[in-house]
């Protein structure tokens, strides 16, 4: 499944809800299913601070593809880490850099990726930018 | 503590006409997705009363040109509404004179004025200054800076559990070589009313000054710089009902007359040559360039208003409210409460077991409940009792029992969810 097919399942299972509390208990569950990080990984290195809720990424080579994990203290922010991994997890890191992120704004989460929001999810997805930037010079060289 | 029901706490208040009031704030009768609004991040910063936004927009309209300088009609009219809400001001929280109130841009410039301005003059290598444990950044930072400056050292008041301050520590840390307590009147993340005026007695007693920072009280009580005999205090137009932009210093003149300017540039001076500038009386000396004289104005038609409605009736309101909130959310259980002063005024935080505050106030913004979460910017609160944040309610005069039902209707339902 490509990046796109992915956002587009994402947003496909999001349409089924009308209100917010159903979006809302959907994304804790996404957040109490998954460790999305193992513990030895939540170090300072990798914590993204916000001062609303705190984000933690960490992020491998394994082949050609970039494997991500990401925790936060906050399960609706957990939720949708989980969502930004299942997107981007196990790409290659062109794909990764290039990646348009659509489906944040069609499943109505836009504010909460916004800089007005400091929960971290910003700095995260920018963050996992980077690491495809880098992972990718790292290749050619 | 035994709490009023609601049905009792109306009686006592029925002449408080809560409905009216709200009339008079056009921004409370909206939805939001799809829910009437629940405003209760007053702390924040309260709304404005149409007789607010219309002295704004009229100003604009019919009287706008700059203070003090022209010879001409309209700045004659600007500068006459400008003072005459500085004589509002000094009534408001009844200075003896208008040359002890300067206007700021807010309770944070006025606290930077004063730790720069009487640091400069007053603080030497080895002084110390005294902050509390529950302060405001606001009111920890700009003594840090001065204190690097100046070779001071900065002291700390501890509070207890219960987020009242130890007196017996605070007494403890008392010595001549103290220049100045900063503190706080009422706590933004704890409400907690401290006891300014016995602080006031014993800091004079070591010869030391007092700054209060009033930015969460005078929209809760009334406030009196002569009786608490304070040497400066400091507040915020925007969280009193007034538009932002503009603040409050209040100084004893003894010390302001001495400190030099916080900032140099127009109307602070009385001449400028390249050699010599001789600098303005008071208050001008402090209120260097344009001031955001149309929010000063705004500031005293706020203080008009409230003044109108009473503020020990919206005290006597405030508090029943708070009261009321505070019996509802506790007997959802499965929380902790962060400060149970015995007078506590304006706000009441709390974090639910295992539920995180920005969790919490995300989902009950989508039920159209406004909350603040995190560290309220009173980080070392946080850190006394462990945790990265709080979830704050906070009241105004307009908030209503019925609002409290609907943000515990709100939590209960977040609390189901987990």
């Amino acid at each position: 499944m490509t990046i796109d097919q992915t956002q587009d399942q994402i947003i496909e299972e999001f349409a089924e809800f009308d209100e917010w509390m159903d979006k809302y208990e959907y994304l804790i569950e996404l957040g109490k299913d998954v460790p999305l990080i193992e513990e030895k990984h939540k170090t300072r290195e990798h914590l993204i601070e916000g001062c609303q809720s705190r984000v933690w990424l960490h992020a491998a080579m394994e082949g050609d593809r970039v494997r991500f994990s990401a925790d936060s203290d906050a399960i609706i922010t957990k939720g949708i880490v989980s969502l930004l991994v299942r997107v981007l997890d196990g790409r290659r890191p062109e794909e990764i850099k290039n990646a348009d992120l659509y489906f944040i704004d069609r499943i109505g989460l836009k504010q909460n990726l916004s800089p007005t929001r400091s929960n971290g999810l910003l700095a995260m997805v920018k963050q996992m930018k980077l690491y495809g930037m880098a992972f990718e010079q790292i290749a050619k060289n | 503590m035994a709490y009023p029901t609601q049905t009792a706490a109306m009686e006592d208040l029925d002449t408080f006409d809560v409905q009216r009031i709200r009339e008079d704030f056009p921004i409370l009768h909206q939805k939001v997705y799809g829910k009437p609004l629940v405003y209760l991040d007053n702390g924040a910063t309260t709304q404005k009363p149409s007789v607010v936004i219309d002295t704004i927009a009229d100003f604009y309209r019919q009287r706008n040109s700059n203070i003090h300088r022209g010879v001409h009609y309209l700045s004659d009219q600007a500068t006459t509404a400008f003072e005459d809400a500085r004589k509002t001001v000094r009534r408001f929280i009844n200075a003896p004179h208008e040359r002890q109130i300067i206007f700021t841009r807010g309770t944070t410039e006025s606290i930077n004025l004063v730790a720069f301005s009487f640091g400069e003059r007053f603080v030497n290598a080895g002084d110390e200054i005294l902050v509390s444990e529950m302060e405001h950044h606001s009111n920890i930072v700009p003594w840090q800076m001065l204190c690097e400056r100046r070779g001071a050292k900065l002291r700390v008041i501890p509070f207890d559990d219960k987020g009242e301050l130890v007196w017996e520590k605070f007494e403890e840390l008392l010595n001549p070589r103290v220049k100045m307590v900063a503190i706080t009147f009422v706590s933004n993340s704890l409400g907690t009313v401290n006891p300014i005026a016995r602080i006031v007695e014993k800091a004079h007693a070591v010869g030391a000054a007092v700054l209060v920072d009033a930015a969460q009280a005078v929209q809760h009580k009334v406030v009196d710089v002569q009786a608490l005999d304070c040497d400066f205090l400091a507040f915020s137009g925007h969280k009193v009902y007034a538009s932002t932009g503009i603040g409050v210093l209040y100084g004893k003149e003894k010390w302001l007359e001495r400190m030099p300017p916080y900032q140099g540039g127009g109307d602070m001076i009385k001449s400028v040559s390249f050699e010599k500038t001789v600098f303005n009386e008071l208050p001008f000396k402090f209120e260097a360039g344009t001031v955001d004289y149309v929010a000063a104005i705004s500031l005293g038609t706020a203080i008009d208003y409230l003044e109108g409605i009473g503020l020990e009736r919206v005290e006597a309101y405030e508090d029943q409210l708070l009261r009321y909130a505070t019996e509802r959310i506790t007997s959802l259980g499965d929380l902790r409460l962060f400060g149970q002063a015995r007078e506590k005024a304006g706000s009441v935080s709390f974090l639910f077991d295992g539920i995180h505050h920005y969790d919490t106030g995300l989902m009950v913004d989508k039920m159209g409940v406004a909350l603040r979460t995190g560290t309220h910017c009173t980080e070392p609160v946080m850190q006394h009792f462990g945790v990265t944040g709080t979830v704050r309610a906070s009241f105004a005069l307009y908030n209503t029992f019925e609002e409290i039902d609907i943000l515990v209707e709100a939590l209960a339902r977040v609390k189901r969810m987990f």
